[in-house]
């Protein structure tokens, strides 16, 4: 049935669920339930992602299309099916997520104390949504896990979240789910137009040119919400500043990258003529994100705020890549993608490792920590270069990728779009010095200690994949060579073929 | 192969040195990496010595695939040319000296100092693969490298605000000049569909006459790249309006800025240049460009640098004026002259600033020139190595500066057109200047009575051999390089030792005019700089009054100076406050405001509707159906308007 030999996605799909349902079932008091929850949280998402591994090394590069598909008839009178699989796009995304999630249940480790069954199963929860909207090939199904990371994400924010946690969690939904709505609305056109809701299909449909504008834009209005896109992102910075550590993590890591995967998966390749007309509209955004956001950045006093603001600013180089059409820029949009969920997830857990010490991330409140957490200080430093896309690192490649791919279209959306290079610098390195060079003033910080082991096993793993994708990137994007290049190709023809679309569209 | 044990040995160094310094302690980490800088410096010396004699022929070490995307391709490879192999061997064996000297510099070290010996061998790393890169993005690579140690060492005494302002400076200002390199990168690829050294050079000829849309005008591309790599050439070498990071660079430990900040990361624009030679030559506007802003820029620094009290920063200002030189003999067309002053520099400008390292060693930290004077006969090695300096600095006959330094200005006489001749007028004047400031440091720190505080008086002594020997070795290579080098890198033969591994169109090499310079032209340059010197001389040894007198008479002038013609008020008001400002503008009134005053109002809207004491679940799932009804209807009819 698919190269795994067995129903590979779902149970990477569906196994945190039963992990939550064991969780569920602990019973005892209250100091064995924390404990056994979080074993048992550890030992699923383990067990998951080491599944999940079989993908990386199963999965052909050289086939564009959908593999590990399984396909079972749902309900077939409307033309839905549970239909799953996994292209060049989605696969890496997958192992994104369930790598994540084992780092954040180490993270949350010491540091939840209050309802930690349920703080669990709800990690758990939100690893099958996000897993599932990365692998379903149907679109409603798509949605549903789509809309259902909203729920445990919301939860985790308003329960186990800072003092404005009841204002962020809400914001951050409100925000999110006005744009799904649009999002869903077009989902009903497109089926109403079609009758199918399999992507897979659906890929090779055409759509008449005047429905694709409003479809984009519907599209556009769910996935500028999640990317996000300036001037849709005030929500971000609330919702980091409050979610719990491990929480922050899963939404730069992974939850941001829905809006990214969400062009790329169907904004480019299903609605061409939209996606080339609305390509200025795009463009001009992201570079609104990438200078807009990065200044204010500059301003933060806190420094979740300011990673947060950091995400939009790399958010817009990956809009800004996705709509150059060629190859350079779309597999640049898809490692900064990848490279900001690395980096991004591992300067919050930094922010974590100071929040649990002190339980603040003002930026002022610290000063000097080199002298007692030198440790500490290198990793920092290290995520912080990276984050500004120092070459050898991560960032730099889709930074780059992106820049030469954005060249090729406009010299100046290369140029504007590049003046995140100087901000980052300026932002992470100002902040950096505040936190770590110069003297300890604030006595709470002079008894504070150096990582402990727990710690250096959360962030070890991901300064390797961060120098892995820095040194040897081509681990990482043959995985998607193929299927990029036949989106780059199907757009080249939609284009050809799109000359009468556009003319109508015209009229 | 040779070539990949200079390239990587220096990295293992850095890595011992870090992992040993914890456990082992800084002797070592001193040990492990200088060790690994002395086989580096072998195998540097000799592959470039076996290069130059014909022994092994220029090629190319390929290593493993880095980044591919379409089309797009990029190695991890070494390039081993005349070029490269130049460069190698000079920065390995420059890095070794000030491995061996940092070992007596940072014994007074309050704190552990295996993270310095980490960071320099890293730093030679970083430069070495960059100098050998085969690829401009490999060479970027360097770059940024070269740009972060350069940050870490400037930082170094972290518990200094000056010193952490100085880094970041550093870092930004070069970040904004390597943003058009990046440009310049991408622009490089999307005409020629490659990065590799050897395919650009080969594809230049035929790209010559092709244009490229900018600012509303067609012009040449060639040009267009040649112009922004020489900005980011700008940024890392520090030239007119990119050098501001560089004299306050000097925060870092003296023999960081020997390193990094003389003899080798800032040379690496001038050595950008002369890599895409063959590029450059097809692009002659981009060159005058670049003459233009060298010529400039020597005169330019050399003002500064008879203003300046600070030994370390007179000094700086006195790269900055330096590789100013270097880039109007390239841009002069003259890439083997501009290379070998590039090479002479790196071994006087080393010497001075260890030699100041010393001075300032031997006064326990005092780097004031108005409380020094009187230490010649106090530390008599360093007052005589001090001296070697000066004279390759000022280009005195037989001194090595004396040779590269005639021939760019040779070189920039004999080429014609009116900017060559700007290069040169600039560069006369800034010999002038050189001399000047030469001695006036000379004079201020070694002679006349000591102005020091008596308990640094008492305290005053020559450093140990540690210092002393390398210091030594180096004044031995400011005298008798130039001389050594001098028919092998420039003059009729340049090309039986450059190979292809620099171009000058048979045109454009100056070096045909050169010949023709004769009589008292051709000395104008010594006789200037004995004039500085002479100059000197008068202003402190013999009539010291005068210095006093020409500050209160030329007040705005000696002000304007010492200001370092303003740059640092002006950049700051209009970058660094600007950005400030417009940061918290656009936070506080864009998004605080504006973009959230809307959702906001909604958001209290439903809070309000829905009671204050929903609990959180049931809230959630009816602001969900909620909305969702809403939007399905309002979104429904809309598009059924529309359609």
């Amino acid at each position: 049935m698919n190269a795994a030999g067995f129903p590979i996605l779902s149970l990477v799909t569906w196994l945190p669920l039963v992990g939550g349902a064991i969780i569920l079932s602990i019973r005892g008091d209250a100091e064995a339930v924390a404990r056994n929850a979080r074993w048992a949280a550890l030992w699923t998402s383990l067990i998951v992602f080491g599944l999940s591994l079989v993908l990386w090394v199963k999965f052909n590069p050289s086939d564009p299309g959908f593999q590990f598909v399984e396909n079972v008839p749902w309900m077939p009178e409307y033309g839905l099916t549970y239909h799953l699989g996994v292209d060049g796009i989605s696969v890496l995304f997958v192992l994104l997520s369930t790598a994540l999630t084992p780092i954040c249940v180490l993270a949350s480790w010491e540091i939840i104390k209050y309802q930690v069954r349920e703080y669990m199963l709800a990690f758990l929860i939100l690893e099958t949504m996000m897993v599932g909207t990365f692998c379903s090939l149907d679109f409603i199904i798509f949605y549903m896990f789509f809309e259902g990371t909203l729920i445990p994400m919301y939860l985790i924010i308003g329960v186990w979240g800072g003092p404005r946690r009841i204002y962020s969690a809400f914001k951050f939904f409100l925000f999110t789910l006005a744009g799904s709505v649009l999002l869903l609305l077009a989902i009903l056109a497109v089926w109403y137009q079609t009758g199918t809701m399999d992507i897979a299909t659906l890929l090779h449909t055409k759509l008449p040119a005047s429905m694709q504008i409003w479809l984009f834009l519907a599209f556009l209005a769910s996935f500028a919400v999640k990317l996000p896109m300036w001037p849709v992102h005030t929500w971000l910075p609330d919702a980091h500043v409050e979610a719990p550590t491990a929480g922050s993590v899963m939404l730069a890591g992974v939850l941001l990258k829905f809006g990214g995967y969400g062009f790329l998966r169907f904004s480019v390749p299903l609605l061409p003529v939209a996606s080339a007309t609305l390509a200025p509209l795009m463009f001009a955004l992201g570079v609104m994100a990438v200078i807009y956001t990065s200044f204010v950045a500059l301003a933060q006093d806190d420094m979740k705020k300011l990673i947060a603001y950091s995400s939009v600013a790399h958010m817009g180089l990956v809009t800004i890549g996705t709509f150059t059409f060629n190859e350079q820029g779309l597999q640049g949009a898809m490692f900064q993608m990848l490279s900001h969920g690395v980096v991004s997830a591992a300067l919050f857990l930094c922010v974590g490792v100071v929040y649990d010490r002190l339980h603040t991330h003002e930026i002022d409140r610290f000063g000097g920590l080199i002298d007692r957490m030198p440790f500490y200080a290198l990793i920092l430093m290290f995520f912080s270069l990276a984050s500004v896309g120092l070459p050898g690192t991560s960032g730099f490649v889709g930074e780059i990728l992106v820049m030469i791919g954005a060249l090729q279209v406009n010299f100046w959306l290369a140029l504007l779009g590049g003046t995140g290079m100087i901000l980052s610098v300026g932002y992470m390195l100002y902040m950096y010095r505040r936190v770590i060079f110069g003297t300890i003033v604030h006595a709470e910080l002079k008894n504070f200690l150096d990582l402990s082991p727990r710690e250096v096993a959360v962030f070890a793993p991901l300064v390797v994949l961060t120098l892995w994708m820095g040194i040897y990137p081509s681990s990482f994007t043959s995985f998607w060579a193929a299927s990029i290049g036949q989106i780059v190709q199907n757009h080249q023809m939609a284009m050809l073929h799109g000359v009468h679309l556009a003319g109508m569209l015209a009229r | 192969m040779l070539t990949a044990i200079a390239v990587f040995f220096p990295l293992l160094g850095a890595a011992l040195a870090g992992l040993l310094g914890r456990p082992a302690g800084d002797r070592a980490s001193q040990v492990a990496s200088i060790l690994c800088m002395i086989v580096a410096s072998a195998a540097g010396i000799a592959a470039a010595v076996l290069l130059g004699i014909g022994a092994i022929e220029p090629g190319t070490i390929e290593i493993t695939n880095w980044i591919s995307a379409g089309t797009f391709h990029v190695s991890w490879a070494l390039r081993n040319d005349t070029l490269s192999a130049v460069m190698v061997a000079m920065v390995s064996t420059v890095s070794m000296l000030i491995h061996v000297y940092s070992v007596g510099y940072m014994a007074h070290e309050d704190r552990p100092c295996w993270r310095f010996f980490s960071y320099i061998s890293l730093f030679s790393f970083a430069m070495l693969m960059l100098v050998t890169a085969d690829n401009i993005l490999q060479l970027f690579f360097g770059w940024e490298g070269v740009g972060l140690m350069s940050y870490l060492l400037i930082g170094y005494w972290y518990y200094k605000p000056a010193a952490n302002a100085a880094a970041i400076k550093a870092f930004v200002v070069n970040r904004v000049a390597d943003l058009f390199f990046t440009v310049g990168i991408a622009l490089l690829f999307f005409q020629f569909g490659t990065l590799s050294f050897s395919d650009i050079f080969a594809a230049v000829p035929s790209h010559a006459a092709r244009h490229y849309e900018l600012f509303g005008a067609s012009l040449p591309v060639l040009e267009v790249i040649g112009v922004l790599l020489f900005i980011g050439a700008m940024g890392k070498s520090a030239q007119l309006f990119f050098h501001t990071w560089l004299p306050d660079a000097m925060e870092g430990p003296t023999p960081i800025s020997a390193l990094i900040h003389a003899a080798t990361m800032v040379t690496a624009g001038v050595f950008l240049v002369a890599r895409m030679s063959p590029l450059m030559e097809y692009a002659p506007i981009a060159l005058s460009v670049v003459a233009v802003i060298g010529g400039s820029t020597s005169f330019f620094a050399a003002t500064i640098a008879c203003a300046q009290d600070d030994i370390k920063k007179v000094i700086a200002y006195s790269t900055c004026s330096q590789l100013g030189y270097m880039f109007a003999a390239a841009g002069v067309g003259a890439f083997d002259i501009s290379i070998f002053h590039l090479i002479t520099h790196a071994f006087f400008k080393s010497l001075l600033f260890l030699g100041a390292g010393s001075v300032i060693h031997a006064m326990s930290g005092e780097q004031d020139m108005r409380r020094m004077g009187g230490l010649w006969n106090k530390i008599p090695i360093t007052y005589s190595v001090m001296w070697v300096g000066f004279l390759a600095l000022a280009g005195i006959p037989f001194f090595s500066g004396f040779y590269s330094k005639d021939a760019i200005l040779d070189a920039a006489l004999g080429t014609p057109g009116g900017v060559a001749f700007y290069a040169y007028i600039t560069g006369v004047a800034a010999a002038f200047l050189t001399a000047f400031y030469s001695w006036r440091v000379l004079f201020m720190t070694f002679h006349g009575t000591s102005r020091a505080e008596p308990h640094v008086q008492e305290h005053v002594h020559e450093s140990p051999a540690v210092m002393t020997v390398p210091l030594i070795l180096l004044a031995v290579g400011s005298a008798i390089v130039g001389y050594s080098l001098d028919g092998t890198f420039i003059g009729l033969h340049w090309q039986s030792f450059w190979g292809a591994s620099i171009v000058i169109l048979p045109g454009s090499n100056p070096f045909t005019h050169m010949e023709s310079i004769h009589g008292v032209v051709k000395w104008i340059p010594t006789l200037v700089g004995l004039a500085g010197l002479a100059t000197a001389l008068l202003f402190y040894i013999l009539v010291p009054r005068i210095p006093d007198w020409l500050a209160t008479r030329f007040r705005p002038v000696h002000i304007f100076l010492v200001k370092k013609w303003y740059f640092d008020e002006i950049y700051d008001a209009i970058f660094v406050r600007g950005a400030l400002a417009l940061a918290r503008l656009l936070w506080k009134v864009g998004d605080v405001a504006v973009i959230d005053g809307v959702p906001n109002g909604i958001a209290t809207l439903t809070t309000d509707s829905s009671g204050e004491v929903v609990k959180l679940q049931t809230g959630s799932v009816a602001q969900y159906a909620f909305a969702m009804v809403l939007g399905v209807v309002i979104l429904v009819a809309v598009f059924l308007l529309f359609r």
